[in-house]
């Protein structure tokens, strides 16, 4: 059974080498500060004893105040989950770092989540519209397009 | 080497938005069905020549139809095209994948603004005479995804359409139906209204 | 790989372009390849083709009303992608589902399994050349599953069948017999497949150490399903995470070594005989009972979200939902396998000639429908 590990415990190891990061504990999610998540996913990644090689999924979400990106983390090994999430306050210009140099399974989702919501992820090598048509206005999975 | 030097990404991308958005525009509106301009011809030749008949025999026993194989309903056409449902027995098995030796393009998919240009191409690239047949809901009218912001609202925007079957997606003996369908209308044809 | 040649000419990098519309049954992608001669130096894939706005037409619709939507996301594997959508609603509703429903869902799971598989072999065979005779083998055993599938829901395809808290209509009594008959029938099936293609010379020299998918890659790539577990990871949403009542069947996890596309082939075989393993014992245990546990006709969660997974045929498939206590999905994602899965394909096709390319992208399996929504 794969174990969703509890973000409090997480918090709490996370809070000793990553003092800001953590901005809140949800029941089943941490929410994390943009500047921060690069660090804390690449000490997730590689740190003994939680190991997360695997990404399961990044999505985004439109709530009327912020942009939230949302990502599934797995550990093979060790059969334990977590999630993370974002969230990015500016609906003009969002940005966010990219994960692709830890997990390059982030390279498609990402390009996606840019071309349905218009979050540009820094660092990115390739950004660019992948399911839509250059010229299509718009960010279709918005809440106020059409 | 890298890829910028041979060609670029964003310029291809740019030219294939234009065509998309130009087509957008032309294709408001619906285009006619062929048998709308052909009924005043009909009108006039009441009586089938021989060799109308012979013309007609020889087109409709042997469709080719071509690969136009977007979504869902391919896979209906494909078990059609197997051997259960054998579309061999009307002389239709070889799919072909160029447009020029087919006859037939049996539209099986939802047709996106983004596949429109080509599936244009594909057709302005088949050679008289040519029939359509709009396979499946989204086929005739968008179907379950027409109030989607990328689909458009059915082939006929796009290309003439002879033969409208719905089904979402149509059983094999639909398709066959229609086939046997279109196979009327082919040997109504008259030789005298094709002076082209 | 590199080819170490006197230059006596000038030769310069070309694109390839394979277009959206070709002559293979995986629809409408397309593949922009640098070639140098005749090896591809770069690949980058193009889609989009067919993206029809699933996830936002779902926030219209009511929760039962995204069932239809689900089953043209993989179109191969409908009943797989109603299973799964349904398993998030319950999580996100807290719905209990009653033994027989669960019975039942995981036949059709496990029969829907076999019958993607098939295509995914025939359509794999296609490409290597064996011109549509393996192709039509299959397709004349998935015929004997979707007469099945027919006899319990009506439909050959898009089937619709699944609801939340159950199924819509429960199986008739003809049912358990005709399935047990066609379990005594398909392993010899799949007995002559083999005989006919497992120590084939062609298929062994065209895809024997073509494509190879490493392991550190494939899990960096977020890679699923027999890709995954081809390239030597045992990692099955069965065993690792059951969901429904698979923890009461006994199955093995087939897995490859080399990560190459015989190997793909080779799994997909093997899970075909694990299904078969699985249906009997269902068919077995199958006991009269409710088929659905009573739910409001318009489902209402209490806000909050869920992500629902399950073992697709192609992969890790999963439904994260966010609800805000309305009737219709605030968000609908779908965590797509096969447009996942994709995200290696550049890198296993550089080094190989552009016949190898149609090969090891017909190895990943994939359907348009899911890649593009």
């Amino acid at each position: 059974m794969t174990t969703a590990l509890s973000p409090g415990k997480i918090a709490k190891q996370l809070a000793k080498k990553f003092p800001e990061a953590v901005i809140e504990e949800g029941a089943d999610s941490l929410l994390l500060k943009p500047e921060s998540l690069l660090a804390v996913m690449e000490y997730l990644k590689t740190s003994p004893g939680l190991d997360f090689d695997y990404l399961n999924h990044v999505t985004g979400v439109d709530y009327y105040d912020y942009l939230e990106v949302v990502y599934q983390l797995t550990s093979l090994k060790h059969n334990h989950g977590l999630v993370l999430k974002v969230r990015c306050y500016d609906r003009e210009k969002p940005a966010l770092p990219s994960v692709y140099g830890i997990w390059r399974g982030a390279d498609f989702q990402e390009r996606e989540i840019f071309d349905l919501l218009g979050i540009v992820f820094e660092g990115h090598p390739k950004l660019r519209r992948i399911v839509l048509w250059e010229g299509f206005e718009g960010y279709p999975l918005r809440k106020d397009f059409l | 080497m890298e890829i910028e030097e041979v060609y670029s990404r964003e310029a291809i991308d740019e030219r294939e938005g234009r065509q998309i958005n130009e087509l957008i525009a032309r294709s408001q509106d619906i285009i006619p069905d062929p048998d709308q301009w052909l009924d005043e011809e009909l009108k006039r030749n009441v009586l089938v020549t021989s060799v109308d008949a012979v013309l007609g025999w020889a087109r409709r026993t042997s469709l080719w139809p071509v690969v136009c194989f977007p979504a869902c309903c391919a896979f209906e056409f494909i078990t059609t095209a197997a051997s259960r449902f054998d579309i061999s027995r009307f002389g239709m098995e070889i799919i072909r994948a160029s447009p020029r030796q087919g006859d037939l393009m049996i539209t099986a998919g939802t047709l996106t603004w983004k596949m429109a240009p080509q599936v244009k191409r594909i057709y302005d690239q088949m050679a008289e005479p040519k029939w359509v047949i709009a396979m499946g809901a989204c086929a005739i009218s968008g179907g379950i995804f027409r109030s989607s912001y990328s689909v458009v609202p059915g082939y006929n925007h796009i290309i003439p359409v002879d033969v409208y079957l719905p089904g979402c997606p149509p059983r094999p003996e639909a398709l066959i139906y229609a086939i046997r369908m279109l196979h009327k209308k082919i040997s109504q044809r008259s030789i005298i209204r094709e002076g082209k | 790989m590199t080819t170490t040649r006197e230059i006596a000419i000038q030769t310069e990098p070309f694109v390839v372009n394979f277009g959206p519309a070709h002559p293979s049954t995986h629809g409408v992608f397309r593949m922009l390849t640098t070639l140098d001669g005749e090896v591809i130096v770069a690949m980058e894939p193009v889609f989009g083709y067919l993206h029809r706005g699933i996830e936002k037409l779902a926030e219209e619709r009511t929760y039962g009303g995204c069932i239809p939507l689900t089953d043209r996301l993989d179109y191969l594997a409908s009943m797989s992608n109603n299973f799964a959508y349904c398993l998030a609603v319950e999580k996100l509703a807290g719905i209990e589902v009653p033994e027989r429903a669960e019975y039942i869902r995981v036949i059709m799971a496990e029969l829907q399994r076999i019958a993607s598989h098939l295509i995914a072999i025939g359509a794999f065979l296609n490409d290597c050349g064996a011109f549509q005779t393996p192709i039509v083998y299959m397709i004349r055993e998935r015929e004997k599953i979707l007469d099945l599938f027919d006899m319990v829901c009506g439909q050959r395809l898009t089937y619709n069948y699944m609801r939340v808290g159950g199924v819509s209509q429960d199986i008739p009594e003809e049912f358990v017999p005709a399935l047990k008959k066609f379990l005594k029938e398909m392993p010899g099936w799949i007995k002559e497949y083999d005989r006919l293609l497992k120590e084939n010379e062609i298929l062994l020299a065209r895809a024997k150490g073509v494509g190879i998918l490493s392991k550190e890659m494939a899990i960096n790539t977020s890679a699923s399903g027999p890709v995954l577990r081809a390239s030597g990871v045992e990692w099955d949403i069965r065993r690792a995470d059951p969901y429904s009542i698979y923890d009461r069947f006994e199955f093995d996890i087939p897995t490859g070594t080399a990560g190459d596309c015989y190997d793909r082939y080779r799994v997909r075989i093997e899970e075909m005989r694990q299904s078969l393993r699985i249906l009997e014992q269902a068919a077995a245990q199958i006991s009269p009972g409710d088929f659905r546990s009573e739910v409001p006709h318009l489902v209402r969660p209490p806000a909050g979200e869920a992500y629902g997974r399950l073992e697709s045929p192609k992969g890790e498939l999963g439904f994260y939902l966010v609800s805000d206590g309305s009737i219709a999905p605030y968000r609908f994602h779908v965590r797509a396998p096969a447009f996942i899965n994709l995200t290696a394909l550049s890198d296993m096709m550089r080094g190989w000639k552009v016949a190898d390319a149609i090969i090891i992208f017909g190895s990943i399996d994939i359907c348009m429908g899911e890649v593009d929504r």
